[in-house]
């Protein structure tokens, strides 16, 4: 159960500082080669150049409107999403009648590219905010619904019986074992969801919208700014970065009998 | 008085047609008496605990109990093999878990959890994670769950099956010492002799599949007990005798499953 790690000769520090120093090495690599006129600038700016546009347009707000559209977008789709995939995982994992009903349903929605819905979304909703929310929901929803699910079928069933040999009604039984049960297993999903909803934000963005790294990217690829459109992926890396430390801390509150996590 | 097993029989569908898991099986445990099942592995003990228990339904047969100022179905608490700690809940709160499903405050609660986690010897660890103790210090988790619920009936099923023997007996030692002073009705499986000769009013022999009574054994041993007095003449003499019945029963099981 205990999920710290001391083997192969190895300490943590160790492998970050290994970790950094590839990014480093890649990022000099690149600068060189750019300098050196061995890549063609214009498609491939040379890493100082992003920064500097980076730190600039950040600085000028221009940047900084345009990661809060996405960001806004991300968890607002987020939220509606998750709260309806979580409640569904969570009866579906715990009942195998339910789970045979609509799981079919659940895996032929699935792969449909959900990017390839949003013309039907805006005839529906017009051209506001909520048909780009709506198809960050969509897509969040699926990997927190299975991931959910899943948690909660991998609960030993003991916990149940245990439980029920204890007298707990099935709200108490849902609050004390099957959430809790499930809570890792949400978490990694959620993770997933947000880089999911985060993709599908900047899809969008890049076809239909006015803000939003989607738009940045967009825009300056017809402009031929290339350096902004490698700014604004920098900043969707950044972005993922920062699920990646949101979720770990979510773990640390919501699951705390978990040393570390592991996903 | 007590809990009473009859005829409870028990089969199951299989691919190859019906498994008879338990045969006609009836005992009874009084009020205050802590009884053994013991038996070879796969007779079924377990299952006729989880029967007891409620968890699972006999396909014939019948449990009763007739316990004074309890109508209907007494509180059992059962203590499981292993793995039966929820490893989301802190000591105290696994320990208060019964309470909580029964609806005591949370003080009140608190108070019971915290005086049962200091009678297993736990009080540093209130507020550790299953994770953070080991196997035997789990299991006295449980045992101290099972008991603080304050149950009419207390079930346990090989709770020190997976403990190394030295564990095993200092914890059988708190729980013959917790249970003379509470004195609960106790049904306790396992498949070590010494174990059930020791903790036992009365051992309750099974045979292999299908899972009979063969007999049962009065252990008219002095209490207080205590683990050391195992090499006791009388205690060895009950101990030979579950063994002649137990060996043909466990070697014709080796037979069966070669």
């Amino acid at each position: 159960m205990t999920r710290r790690q001391s083997g192969s000769g190895s300490s943590f520090a160790g492998w970050r500082l290994a970790s950094k120093g590839l990014f480093v090495l890649a990022l000099l690599a690149w600068e060189t080669s750019v300098r050196a006129g061995v890549v063609p600038a214009l498609f491939f700016p040379a890493p100082s150049t992003i920064l500097a546009t980076l730190v600039r347009s950040l600085a000028s707000g221009e940047m900084a409107e345009h990661l809060a559209a996405t960001l806004g977008r991300v968890l607002a789709g987020f939220l509606l999403g998750s709260v309806p995939g979580f409640a569904l995982g969570l009866f579906m994992g715990w009942s195998p009648a339910l789970r045979r009903v609509l799981d079919p349903f659940v895996a032929a929605a699935h792969p449909i590219p959900k990017i390839s819905i949003f013309p039907l979304l805006l005839i529906l909703f017009g051209v506001g905010a909520f048909p780009k929310i709506l198809i960050v929901a969509i897509g969040v929803f699926f990997p927190i619904l299975i991931n959910t699910m899943t948690g909660v079928q991998q609960i030993n069933p003991i916990y149940f019986e245990v439980a029920r040999n204890y007298g707990a009604d099935w709200r108490k039984t849902l609050l004390r074992v099957v959430i809790p049960g499930s809570i890792p297993f949400v978490l990694a999903g959620a993770r997933i969801a947000l880089n999911v909803g985060l993709t599908l934000a900047i899809a969008v963005e890049l076809v239909s919208a006015e803000k939003g790294l989607g738009a940045v990217i967009w825009l300056s690829w017809q402009t031929f700014r290339t350096e902004y459109l490698y700014a604004g992926i920098v900043l969707a890396s950044i972005l993922g970065i920062g699920f990646r430390n949101l979720v770990r801390l979510l773990s640390a509150r919501l699951a705390p009998w978990q040393t570390e996590t592991h996903h | 008085m007590g809990l009473e097993c009859r005829d409870v029989g028990l089969v199951y569908p299989a691919r190859t047609g019906e498994i008879r898991a338990l045969d006609r099986i009836s005992f009874r445990v009084a009020e205050h008496e802590f009884v053994c099942l013991v038996g070879p592995s796969g007779c079924g003990k377990t299952t006729l605990l989880k029967i007891v228990a409620g968890l699972l339904s006999p396909s014939s047969g019948e449990i009763r109990y007739r316990i004074p100022g309890v109508d209907g179905a007494p509180r059992c608490a059962m203590a499981f093999q292993e793995h039966g700690v929820f490893p989301w809940m802190t000591v105290l709160e696994n320990v208060a878990f019964g309470l909580e499903m029964r609806g005591v405050p949370r003080a009140e609660r608190r108070s019971r959890a915290l005086s049962f986690i200091e009678q297993v010897g736990l009080a540093p660890f209130t507020d550790n994670y299953p994770h953070e103790l080991s196997v035997g210090m789990r299991q006295r988790v449980s045992i101290a769950r099972a008991f603080a619920t304050d149950p009419e009936v207390l079930l346990m099923d090989e709770p020190f099956g997976s403990i190394d023997a030295m564990t095993k007996m200092i914890l059988q030692q708190e729980l013959l010492r917790i249970w003379f002073a509470h004195r609960k009705m106790v049904l306790y499986v396992t498949h070590d002799i010494e174990e059930a000769v020791l903790l036992a009013d009365r051992v309750l022999v099974m045979t292999g599949r299908p899972g009979r009574i063969l007999e049962e054994i009065p252990v008219p041993l002095p209490r207080p007990r205590d683990p050391r007095d195992r090499d006791a003449a009388e205690s060895i003499r009950i101990k030979e005798h579950v063994w002649s019945l137990l060996e043909k029963e466990v070697a014709g099981g080796l037979v069966r499953n070669a």
